[in-house]
Order: C-alpha cells, then sequence, then structure tokens
C-alpha cells in the first residue's frame, strides 16, 4: 500500500510538470501546427537563469527566507524565457510560415542547438547543484512521504493550469487564441491581430516552461545544460498522448506519462519477474505510447481529424 | 545536323560521366595530400551517411512519412554485424553474409514498425517512431543481463573488418606500386554500395512503386482512389528504408571495430532528418549534398579557433564548444534563405513559389 502511494505522489508531482511543459508544446502546435522542439531548452534556460538569480542572493543576503529567494529566481526566469520565446519565433519561426512544413522543424532543431550551446558557454558543462534554501520538511502520509516541495509544485502546477483555462475560456485573449486555432485567415478577417496572438501563446507557454524548469531543478536538486532535451521530449510525448492542441489533453497527458514512470519505474520488475528492471522504465512508457497511439491515432482527448478529400 | 547535335550531346554526357568518375576515384588522395588523413576518414563517414539519408529519403522524402526513429534500423544493421562477426559470440562470418542479414532484420522491424502505424499521421507518427527508436536504444543499452546479448553500455568492440579471403580491407597493400591505406580501401567498398544505394534510389523515383509514393505523401486519400495500395506501399517505404539504414549499419560497425548503443540516439536520427531537409528533400543530388555537407561542416568548423587567432591575435572561445553552436546557426540560417533545401527538386521549387504566390 505504502509503495502504491508512494508512486502515486511521485508519479503526480513529475506529471504536473511535464504537464506544464507540455501545454506550452500544445498550444503551439494547437495554432501553428508546429513542434517548437525549442520548448524543452527554453525550460532548460528558465531553471539556469533562476538557478544563478538564486545562487547570488543566497550569497549575498544569507539570511533571506528560502521562499522568498525563490520567488526572485522565478521572477528574473519569467521576463528572460518570455523574451527568448518571442524572439525564437519572430526570428526563427515567423518568415518560415508558408514555406514547407519540415522547414520550421529544422529551424527549431537548430534553435534548440543553439541555445543548449549557448547555456554551456554560460554556465559550463557541470551539473548545477540546486542551493539548499528551501524547507527540507518532510510529512508522512499512510505509510508514503511527501516533503514540502512536492506539495508546493502540485499545488502550484493546478493553480497555474486553472488559470490558464480560464483565460482561454473567458478573456478576450483566450477567445482570439480559440479562434486562431480553428482558422487563422477567418480569425484575421473577424479582426484578430493573428500575429499578436501568435506571440502571447508563445509568450505564455515561455512563461509556463520557465515555471516549469525552477520545479524541476527544484526537485531533482540539479540543473544542466543539457536537461530540456529529454524533459521536452516526454512533454511532447504526453502532448500527443492527451491528444495535441488540447489543453485538457495536454495536462491529462503529463500526468498519465508521470504516473506510468513511476509506476514503470516501481513494478516493472514484479511485472516481468525480475527479468526487467527500473531501467526499463522509459521502455514502458513508450510502450504505453506507442499502444495508445496505435487504438486511439489522435490521443486520448484528440478531436478525430477528418479527412480532407 | 541534328543527328551531329545528339552525338555531340552523348558525347559530352559520357565525358561529364569520366571526369566524375575520374575525380571520384581520385578523391581520397586529393583529400589526402590537401587536408590530411583524418579527412579521408570524414569521407568514409560522409559516404555512410550518404546511403543513410538515401534511406531515410524513401521513408520522409518520397513517401511523406515522417520518421524520427530511423537510426533504430541503422543500429540493428551494426549489431547484426557485431554479433556475427566478433569474438563477442566468437563467431566470425564473412561480410558479404552477414550484411545481407542485417539489412534483412532491419527490414523486417521495418514493417514491424510500419504495420501497427498505418492509420497514424504526421506529428503523431514522428513521436510513435520516436519511442520505438528510443525501445531499440534502451534495449540496446540494457541486454546484459541477465544474458549478455549486447554488452550494454560498453559496446562491443573488435569487430572484424570486411575481408574477402585472404584481403583485408583494413591492412594496408600495395597495388600497382601503389600503397593504398585501410581508410582509402574503405573509401572505394563505401563508394560502390553508395553508388548501388543511389542507382536503386534513382530507378525507384522513376518507377511505378516511386510515382505511388509521391501520390501518397501529396494525398493518401486520391491515392487510394486511384488504386494504389497504400497500405502495401507504405510498408514497402518502411522496409527499403530500413535497408538502406541496416546496411549502412553493418558498414559502420565493420569501419569503426566498435559500437555501443551511444552511437545511436535520438540526435543522429534528427542530424539525418537534418540532412535531407537542408538538402532538398525528395531529390537525390539534394540529399546527397546535405548529407555531405552536414557531415563535414562540424569538422571544419573545428577551425574556428584559427580563424579567431587570425582575428582577434587570441582564441576567446573553444572552439570545439563553439563548433555546434555555429552548426546550429548554420541549420536555421539555410532554412530561413531556402526553405525548400539547398538543392531542391523542380517540383517543390514549384510548389513553393506557388505558396509564395
Amino acid at each position: 500500500m505504502d509503495i502504491f502511494l508512494q508512486q502515486l505522489i511521485n508519479g503526480l508531482v513529475l506529471g504536473s510538470v511535464y504537464a506544464l511543459v507540455a501545454l506550452g508544446y500544445t498550444m503551439v502546435y494547437g495554432i501553428l501546427e508546429l513542434i517548437n522542439f525549442a520548448h524543452g531548452e527554453i525550460t532548460m534556460m528558465g531553471a539556469m537563469v533562476a538557478l544563478s538569480v538564486i545562487g547570488a542572493l543566497a550569497l549575498a543576503a544569507p539570511g533571506l527566507p528560502g521562499v522568498l529567494v525563490l520567488g526572485a529566481g522565478l521572477v528574473v526566469a519569467i521576463p528572460v524565457c518570455v523574451a527568448l520565446g518571442l524572439l525564437i519565433e519572430r526570428v526563427a519561426y515567423r518568415p518560415l510560415r508558408h514555406a514547407p512544413r519540415l522547414a520550421p522543424l529544422i529551424t527549431a532543431i537548430g534553435v534548440s542547438i543553439i541555445l543548449q550551446n549557448v547555456a554551456m558557454l554560460i554556465w559550463g558543462k557541470q551539473y548545477l547543484p540546486f542551493p539548499a534554501i528551501l524547507p527540507q520538511g518532510r510529512h508522512t502520509l499512510y505509510g508514503a512521504s511527501i516533503t514540502d516541495v512536492q506539495i508546493a509544485i502540485l499545488l502550484l502546477a493546478t493553480a497555474i493550469m486553472l488559470l490558464l483555462i480560464l483565460m482561454v475560456q473567458k478573456t478576450r485573449l483566450g477567445r482570439a487564441m480559440r479562434a486562431t486555432a480553428q482558422s487563422r485567415q477567418v480569425a484575421s478577417l473577424m479582426g484578430v491581430d493573428v500575429n499578436r496572438v501568435i506571440a502571447a501563446t508563445f509568450a505564455i507557454g515561455s512563461a509556463l516552461a520557465a515555471v516549469a524548469g525552477v520545479m524541476v531543478s527544484a526537485y531533482y536538486g540539479l540543473a544542466h545544460y543539457y536537461m530540456g532535451f529529454l524533459l521536452g521530449l516526454k512533454a511532447f510525448s504526453a502532448a500527443v498522448l492527451g491528444g495535441i492542441g488540447n489543453l485538457g489533453g495536454a495536462m491529462l497527458g503529463g500526468l498519465l506519462l508521470g504516473l506510468i514512470e513511476s509506476f514503470g519505474a516501481g513494478y516493472i520488475g514484479d511485472l516481468t519477474g525480475g527479468f526487467l528492471g527500473s531501467n526499463y522504465q522509459d521502455v514502458f512508457a513508450f510502450f504505453v505510447l506507442i499502444a495508445v497511439l496505435v487504438f486511439r491515432p489522435s490521443g486520448l482527448l484528440g478531436v478525430r481529424v477528418v479527412e480532407r478529400a | 545536323m541534328s543527328s551531329v547535335l545528339s552525338l555531340n550531346k552523348t558525347r559530352s554526357r559520357w565525358l561529364t560521366f569520366g571526369l566524375l568518375a575520374l575525380g571520384l576515384a581520385l578523391l581520397p588522395f586529393l583529400v589526402d595530400a590537401g587536408l590530411g588523413r583524418s579527412w579521408v576518414r570524414l569521407l568514409d563517414l560522409a559516404l555512410l551517411y550518404v546511403i543513410l539519408a538515401l534511406g531515410l529519403n524513401i521513408v520522409v522524402g518520397y513517401a511523406g512519412l515522417l520518421d524520427l526513429g530511423y537510426v533504430a534500423f541503422y543500429a540493428l544493421g551494426a549489431y547484426v554485424y557485431a554479433w556475427l562477426s566478433s569474438p563477442h559470440f566468437g563467431l566470425h562470418l564473412p561480410f558479404w553474409a552477414v550484411l545481407p542479414l542485417g539489412a534483412a532484420l532491419a527490414a523486417l522491424f521495418g514493417v514491424l514498425l510500419g504495420a501497427p502505424t498505418l492509420r497514424l499521421r504526421g506529428d503523431y507518427l514522428a513521436i510513435v517512431t520516436l519511442g520505438f527508436g528510443e525501445i531499440i536504444r534502451i534495449f540496446l543499452n540494457n541486454l546484459n543481463a541477465p544474458v549478455n546479448i549486447t554488452n550494454g553500455p560498453q559496446g562491443i568492440n573488435l569487430i572484424d573488418p570486411v575481408r574477402l579471403g585472404s584481403f583485408d580491407l583494413s591492412q594496408p597493400h600495395a597495388l600497382f606500386g601503389y600503397t593504398f591505406t585501410g581508410i582509402h580501401l574503405t573509401y572505394y567498398l563505401f563508394l560502390l554500395f553508395t553508388l548501388m544505394v543511389i542507382f536503386i534510389s534513382m530507378r525507384l523515383e522513376d518507377s511505378r512503386i516511386g510515382r505511388a509514393w509521391v501520390a501518397i505523401r501529396e494525398d493518401e486519400i486520391a491515392a487510394a482512389a486511384t488504386g494504389i495500395n497504400t497500405r502495401n506501399l507504405k510498408l514497402l517505404a518502411f522496409a527499403m528504408g530500413a535497408t538502406f539504414g541496416g546496411l549502412a549499419g553493418g558498414l559502420f560497425a565493420s569501419f569503426q571495430g566498435f559500437i555501443s548503443p551511444e552511437s545511436f540516439n535520438l540526435m543522429e536520427s534528427i542530424m539525418i532528418l537534418c540532412m535531407i531537409v537542408l538538402g532538398g528533400m525528395g531529390h537525390i543530388p539534394g540529399v546527397i549534398f546535405g548529407a555531405v555537407v552536414l557531415t563535414l561542416l562540424p569538422e571544419a568548423l573545428r577551425y574556428t579557433g584559427d580563424w579567431q587567432r587570425n582575428l582577434f591575435g587570441h582564441v576567446y572561445i573553444d572552439p570545439a564548444d563553439l563548433r555546434m553552436l555555429l552548426f546550429g546557426v548554420a541549420l536555421v540560417a539555410v532554412m530561413l534563405y531556402r526553405p525548400a533545401g539547398l538543392l531542391p527538386s523542380t517540383r517543390r521549387r514549384r510548389e513553393f513559389a506557388d505558396a509564395q504566390g
């Protein structure tokens, strides 16, 4: 029971981080049908910038409470990531909006290589430790343990996702985004400034990525210039699992992927009679992903796209 | 009059062919003399990537199926070669038996991957193929216990080089009064396979099958309506692409003498995709060009240290750290200025002009 609950908690925490990153992928995809390969690197940049600020603050004012220092890190990381997202959209994607489909994919890959290497030049190749500024509280819940950091991640991620849904459903910008996703041309005929909406989408996605990056590095206690690659890959898989282009799908896909991973790591040895160890957890995750897509080709919540003749 | 002209035309065509053949035959010696031995090795690698890129071009360029797990077939070909001719299992079968086996196993896996994914399209297919590639890599990484099949992350080494009878291709040989080193001989072997793959690609492109693939790429429903068996042809595209991947894998294993799962990661798949998109998708000269440029570019960028010294009198950034950054910049810049690729096919250029106009 306690192992089950423990894996459930770990899976939910990890999954909510995946969901935040996946939202960035899915929003951009919904509007531009573009896999923004550089999104994982924006997450990494968020983590790195926040880490630098936190490190500098912890050194300059050692007495400051941890939450405040972390908040300062976020306050700097979010605008940096938003600016980065806007810049990438303007330079690498907007000129290619009418180009063959794979051209922006290649520029996205190029941008992600650039960001990785810039980060490597700035912060070096070693793993950066996350300063021990956060409360190290640990609670026991029916035999499973949950840390303060985990609780904070869960609460913050849930709050952000609720706000995002509210924004997309209720505000003018949200309506413009939904209209643009349905048809760029018609939306612009209705007076929606499509370029502004696309820029706003990138800005929101990048802000979410910054938060997620800080969460991941706080959770694992590490940051690295290469961390965005795998994180982005998993988040993108999560977005596809849920049905890409669908906000609810990205959240569901993220949570599911987190759960699959942690349960896979916990139980795969028992399931296969000890033949496969927890080093196969990614295999397990990808198998589930493939199986879901084979039976539901548009993802779990994806709308079945009608073939245009 | 016209017969004279056409005679001239055939003659000039043969002349071009002759010059091209001569150039390709002399290339390793020119490169060796001009740039050094390490560049001959790169030339060998570039030929391998041409084979890989042409293989992926069948899947992505002709049939329009976005495959991000192509490196899995490359890995399978390499591991089959390593299993059957290295001390790992104590087997030392000749390369002419092992290479086709590796290619055949890769083709089988191509069909195995293709069959369940026939209904998927676009980016969903991309993520499934990506997952497939990762699954293969993770298995290669972990199948050293309980039974040691792949030797895990350490990989397999002491793989036999290509041998014809007692003629060992990795050793220097004196032929026609000149000493050919192993990498020179490998160049000719790889060139032979590359020319074969180019020939097959060209014949496929002009065939019923190739045109059916293009039809599927442009509009699958219309293709099916005209009587094309889309299921079989998509599977055939996967199988053909995988065959070339497996072949390249076997050649890679024999060339390096050592393989490990590290060589077959997702970035490698992405690189091969970049080669065909950057060169010009679905266009054989473009794909070849893209493969050669992207293989040589990162190495050429190692010279940035010298440039820095010449320009500023000091090396500010280690060229090893700078070269991938510049590589990324080059990818973005080429796509921005030539979105259809460096050498696009006539059809794509026209399509693009239409879309712009």
